[in-house]
């Protein structure tokens, strides 16, 4: 099987506290891949407000890098055959409905 | 304890299954554990003195210090003879071993610092579980090979071959039967909690339609658990919440199977029969188990068996999903995901769960194929049926597949 990561993105305006029932499909969702024994990595949720980005010539701006108004919000690893399964697997992830996107992306192995 | 109308043939057993082990985990802790036949040898032959002697003479007025007396005996002859073996026989050019003339001490104490030593020697992270579970009933429980083989269902010799392996294991290692040192527990209480929970589930989830070894197995794993949090050493978070687990189940033991032994399912069964002592019990040791930061699956897995004591609750099946979710992303197992997808079912509908438990794709697993036919009764009967009859293929419980049989029938009756 191959590794996947999925990148979930949101928009800067919404950043509104989930709801409990929210939380409750987000949860439901990641517990049905686990249920599946396909998830690798639980991943963590990445905060947008403690968040600095570093670039060149130490230049050091506050908050997460959103030059397309999008910040990375999380991730989770998981684990298919093939990369449409994983796409499968994101297209029930509540995100959507918070104007959200993920980007899935194959793990390259180092040696 | 004394009963004068019960004879020896009653009593000695139950006294065996207590006293047995305590008395060879004294007697290791002075041997030390590359003598544990030893130890065993002079327990049982304390034993058979006492069904020759009580047979004879009636029982004693105090049959437990009866006992200790003649096993402290024993043991001051048996190193009499070594020592006479030792001095007289062995060869001088031999380097002496040790030998402890110190008298075996059955003081209260020391039995119980003895047996939870001794746990802690019987659960060596090195043995299989299956082997390691064999050892536990034979050394801390004082199970026979015939009644350890009942409980599995399986051959003498496989358990004999099984019990080999492990116990030269205990032999070689070199763990000591004394004050348990902090090091010891740390290295190795997720291995004794494990043993526990695992002997307590061999009899919860038997295989065996035997209730009594099932009885057996359950209030064993809840004597040992129980070992555990009366000291404070081991006296855990971890140990509270599997020993909160083990109460709240065995709280429904009664209820789970009628007089012929067939299993009753959870909706069917009479609430009157569940043990409210037992339940009050789990919610203490609940209690004690969320005194920490810490959640084991222990603590998850007591969580929804105690959402199973409360049958009127109405939010109860979120809250098992919400227990569920968290024990599926803690450690996957096929048992929790067919679980998990059960309390789903329970909160969102048949028509979800069954989009759910098809991304399972357990097909090798009887209980996938009758969670299935379960949720496919409501709108499917044929496909329910047709699960149902996967699920009997699949199984190698009598029990069960009576059970899944009885389902079938009542669809039958249904469609007619």
């Amino acid at each position: 099987m191959k590794e996947f990561v999925l990148i979930f993105r949101l928009s800067n305006q919404s950043q509104e506290k989930p709801s409990a029932e929210q939380m409750q499909e987000r949860m439901n969702w990641l517990a049905g891949i686990a249920a599946q024994n396909k998830l690798v990595d639980k991943g963590n949720t990445l905060s947008p407000v403690s968040a600095k980005t570093v670039r060149p010539d130490n230049v050091v701006t506050d908050g997460p890098y959103t030059e397309i108004k999008e910040f990375v919000s999380g991730y989770i690893i998981v684990k298919t055959d093939t990369i449409e399964e994983a796409v499968e697997m994101a297209k029930a992830n509540p995100i959507f409905k918070l104007g959200g996107n993920i980007e899935v992306r194959e793990i390259m192995k180092r040696d | 304890m004394t009963d004068p109308a019960a004879s020896p043939r009653e009593l000695l057993p139950h006294l065996f299954r207590v006293e047995y082990t305590k008395m060879t985990a004294v007697l290791c802790r002075h041997f030390g554990l590359q003598h544990i036949e030893t130890a065993e040898d002079i327990a049982s032959e304390t034993f058979l003195k006492a069904m020759e002697s009580w047979g004879k003479k009636g029982i004693p007025e105090n049959p437990t210090a009866w006992l200790y007396t003649v096993a402290k005996n024993k043991t001051k002859d048996y190193l009499r003879r070594q020592a006479v073996f030792e001095t007289q026989i062995k060869d001088a050019v031999k380097p002496r071993e040790q030998l402890t003339f110190e008298e075996p001490d059955f003081t209260p104490q020391m039995i119980n610092d003895s047996q939870l030593a001794m746990i802690f020697a019987v659960c060596n992270p090195s043995n299989a579980p299956a082997a390691q579970i064999c050892l536990a009933l034979q050394v801390l429980c004082g199970f026979s090979v015939a009644e350890i083989a009942a409980a599995f269902l399986t051959k003498t010799e496989t358990i004999k071959k099984r019990l080999l392996r492990a116990r030269a294991n205990l032999r070689k290692d070199h763990f000591q039967v004394k004050q348990l040192e902090p090091a010891a527990i740390a290295e190795r209480l997720d291995t004794v909690l494990r043993t526990i929970y695992l002997l307590f589930n061999e009899g919860y989830f038997s295989v065996s339609g035997d209730q009594l070894i099932r009885k057996d197995l359950c209030s064993e794993a809840l004597r040992l658990g129980l070992i555990l949090t009366e000291n404070p050493l081991t006296n855990t978070t971890h140990a509270n919440a599997l020993l909160a687990l083990m109460c709240f189940q065995s709280s429904r033991l009664d209820a789970r199977a009628n007089e012929a032994g067939d299993t009753i399912l959870f909706e069917q069964q009479d609430k009157y029969l569940w043990s409210q002592e037992l339940i009050d019990k789990g919610n203490y040791y609940l209690v004690n188990a969320c005194t920490g930061d810490e959640v084991s699956k222990y603590h998850l897995e007591a969580g929804i068996a105690y959402w199973h004591t409360t049958p009127t609750d109405q939010h109860k099946w979120e809250h098992i999903l919400h227990l569920y979710n968290q024990l599926i992303l803690m450690e996957y197992s096929p048992v929790t995901a067919l679980n998990r997808t059960f309390a789903f079912a329970k909160v969102y509908g048949s028509e979800a769960g069954i989009k759910e438990a098809e991304k399972l794709q357990l097909h090798d697993n009887s209980y996938y194929h009758s969670l299935l036919a379960y949720l496919w009764a409501t709108t499917d009967i044929h496909k329910a049926i047709a699960s149902y009859q996967q699920a009997i293929r699949l199984t190698k419980s009598a029990a069960e597949k009576k059970t899944l049989l009885s389902a079938i029938q009542r669809l039958h009756e249904k469609r007619c």
